[in-house]
């Protein structure tokens, strides 16, 4: 297991160093750098940059240099916790983005918390009532899950939010606690505020959690040892919970590794929607004005927490599924 | 073990009648006889869901295709009267035909809001095929023949309302749905080729191709599909020409796209690769390029298409949330998700719910899609049960 992890972990190096190289490509695509748009912002507000300041900037920050030195200047950072400066908010880009990343995190943990505790009964139900009224409803609202895209129920979720119940569903805390100490009132808001964005995330990946739960399920009910438990005379409740179900939930942790993106991706574009401090607002606002090592450090750490996610999501697998183990 | 069998038990009644029980054996036979695709047809029909998410794509793409015609005004063209007007229910009267009636606006001073009276008194006819701005069918055929429509000038039938600027919405769509549905089909079209050339040729190939096939499909892979269409696409120049930029959108697109399939293409070669009719071809002296679109291509067909219509949806709502998000197409391009960024004030759409619409529209197209490649994978190997 240590060794499997270890060689995992290795593999990853590459990766990750190709992944870089491809993030700050893409980085530099867009014509001119951060000080042809200040100097774009400038001009628009009336004022305007001098050419000699912004090529004082542009060494300061050695944009003057050549691609590949600015690439290895950046990545070289990385080894001491430097990832670079942001020109926009004039502050190291570590400071900037742990806060967001974190949050990024924890609202994909939430609601990947959600989703299973919502998709295994129903998975379950689904499958021991195959065909039922209750499970071609499930199966329809499963689909209707997967169709309807995020950002949408978000937009949804603030309509009714605010002009339905008149409370405010942006942004961490209410207006009014957002100056307040810390206190239990405030936490409770707080959570409140993470709680529905993160079931709002799971909706997608719950609908094809409870799919693939269902058919695994069915197809495990299938077999002889199943049959055998029942031939012992164990109760239909027993057979299903301790023997089927513990055996049905292990592709559920396999397309954990899959769903993963999904959730970053979803927190990405929800947390713009409902200005949440996640990755998403900054990424897209660097992005915009070619803060260019800020978005790039954004890309390079979700790619990070990606593939420890998969990395997780596959010793998991391992942990539970002792055919795996011993291969 | 006693001698004596039970006899088996009555096949259960699956829809079919109890005589063709006896019927079996000559419809095993008939069965044979089929060619891949009868058989492919036979499983897909018997899925109701399949069907209907079918006949909704169809429905969607001809929608898309009449665009011009279905919609009873020009994307771009105001009626300054009509600003925020909701959505108006279209009657029938056997003396009278369609018609609407007339909405008078009212505006509030104090909220500044803009609302509409329905004025019962006065009937407005709806007729069809009436003339209105001339467009061009298809992009050939130039007419002024629309679906429907008013005949009295500056008066207007909306039947999703109008937005800001007097547009009808409901036009509006249709037009958008152009933009909407040909992007994903573009996008998957590309993606299509470059990961069937692809993934076709590293899984036949094997060794050094498909080692660094399979680096360069992980490497871009393990980027999160949004965070890095949202990278691709902000540096588009902002002064390109629309048409250049939806180009440009569906190579971002592809760009993550052809990885799956190229992925899942391979495995399905590789598996091919070792039936022995290639074994044969190949003894028999064909040339690599013979045995992959002679034999390859054809094998995984199938597959293909079911892997381009499940990739759709996902092509769909990534055109939306980028336009939502002002990252993707841009106005005057008209597509779901532009039309969806007026719906991104909540003020606006508090007082003007039917912004909201263009979503609807979305739903309803992943949806069939879903269901349509759904049902198409289930058939696409016919030979299983």
């Amino acid at each position: 297991m240590g060794a499997f992890i270890i060689r995992r972990l290795l593999g990853m190096i590459p990766t990750l160093f190709l992944v870089s190289v491809l993030t700050f490509i893409i980085l530099q695509l867009p014509p001119g750098d951060f000080m042809t748009s200040l100097q774009a912002l400038a001009a628009s507000s009336g004022s305007s940059a001098d050419q000699a300041t912004m090529d004082n900037l542009r060494r300061q920050y050695g944009l003057d240099q050549p691609i590949y030195i600015q690439y290895f200047k950046w990545i070289g950072g990385f080894f001491q916790g430097d990832f670079g400066y942001s020109f926009e908010w004039k502050r190291p880009v570590s400071e900037l983005i742990m806060g967001r990343l974190g949050m990024t995190m924890l609202l994909s943990l939430i609601s990947l918390i959600i989703m299973w505790i919502v998709a295994i009964p129903i998975g379950i139900y689904s499958a021991t009532h195959q065909y039922s009224f209750g499970d071609n409803l499930l199966t329809f609202l499963g689909f209707l899950g997967l169709s309807v895209p995020d950002f949408l129920l978000g937009l949804v979720y603030m309509f009714v939010g605010i002009f339905v119940f008149g409370v405010s569903v942006t942004g961490l805390n209410s207006s009014e606690m957002e100056k307040a100490p810390w206190s239990f009132a405030k936490f409770l808001d707080t959570v409140n505020h993470l709680l529905w964005p993160a079931i709002i995330l799971g909706v997608g990946g719950m609908a094809q959690l409870i799919r693939i739960m269902r058919s695994s399920l069915l197809e495990i009910l299938g077999q002889q040892y199943i049959t055998t438990a029942r031939a012992k005379g164990l109760k239909e409740k027993v057979v299903v919970n301790k023997y089927a179900v513990r055996v049905a939930i292990n592709p559920l942790i396999s397309v954990m590794g899959m769903q993963l993106p999904n959730l970053v991706n979803g927190a990405t574009v929800l947390g713009i929607v409902l200005s949440l401090p996640t990755t998403g607002p900054m990424f897209v606002r660097a992005l915009t004005s070619q803060d260019m090592f800020l978005a790039g450090t954004f890309l390079l750490f979700l790619c990070l927490i990606l593939m420890l996610g998969n990395l997780l999501a596959d010793i998991a697998l391992a942990w539970v599924d002792p055919r795996i183990r011993y291969e | 073990m006693s001698t004596s069998r039970t006899p088996l038990p009555k096949p259960v009644d699956n829809g079919t009648p109890a005589a063709s029980i006896e019927l079996t054996s000559k419809e095993e036979e008939e069965r044979f006889a089929l060619s891949q695709y009868q058989l492919m047809w036979r499983k897909f029909i018997r899925s109701r869901t399949a069907i209907i998410g079918g006949i909704f794509v169809l429905l969607l793409y001809l929608g898309a295709l009449f665009a011009n015609f279905i919609a009873p005004y020009l994307g771009d063209q105001r009626f300054l009267d009509y600003i925020y007007a909701p959505p108006q229910i279209v009657k029938y009267d056997p003396s009278f035909g369609l018609y609407i009636y007339e909405t008078e606006r009212k505006f509030n001073i104090e909220t500044l809001a803009t609302s509409y009276i329905t004025n019962k008194e006065k009937k407005i006819p709806v007729k069809l095929f009436v003339k209105g701005e001339s467009y061009q069918l298809m992009g050939i055929i130039e007419t002024d023949i629309h679906l429907f429509g008013t005949t009295e000038k500056n008066v207007g039938v909306f039947l999703l309302g109008t937005d800001r600027q007097g547009r009808d919405m409901f036009s509006r769509i249709m037009l958008g749905s152009q933009m909407s549905l040909t992007i994903g089909l573009v996008g998957v079209f590309m993606s299509l080729i470059i990961g069937s050339i692809l993934g076709v040729t590293s899984g036949y190939f094997g060794g050094i191709i498909d080692e660094v096939m399979q680096r360069t499909i992980e490497m871009i892979r393990s980027f999160p599909s949004i965070p890095l269409w949202m990278a691709l696409s902000a540096a588009l120049p902002q002064h390109w020409p629309p048409e250049r930029v939806y180009f440009a959108i569906t190579i971002i697109l592809s760009f993550i796209g052809w990885t799956w399939l190229a992925r899942q293409l391979r495995g399905k070669v590789l598996s091919i690769r070792e039936e022995e009719y290639v074994t044969a071809s190949h003894l028999a002296g064909a040339s690599h390029s013979w045995i992959i679109f002679r034999h390859l291509i054809p094998a995984v067909f199938g597959h293909i298409i079911v892997v381009t219509t499940l990739a759709m949806p996902g092509m769909i709502l990534a055109e939306s949330a980028l336009s939502f998000l002002n990252l993707g197409l841009r106005p005057p391009l008209i597509s779901w998700g532009v039309l969806l960024q007026e719906a991104q004030n909540l003020e606006t759409l508090r007082h003007y719910p039917w912004l909201l619409l263009p979503a609807a529209f979305i739903s309803i197209a992943v949806l069939s899609f879903n269901f349509f490649g759904d049902g198409l994978r289930d058939s696409a190997d016919p030979y299983s049960r």
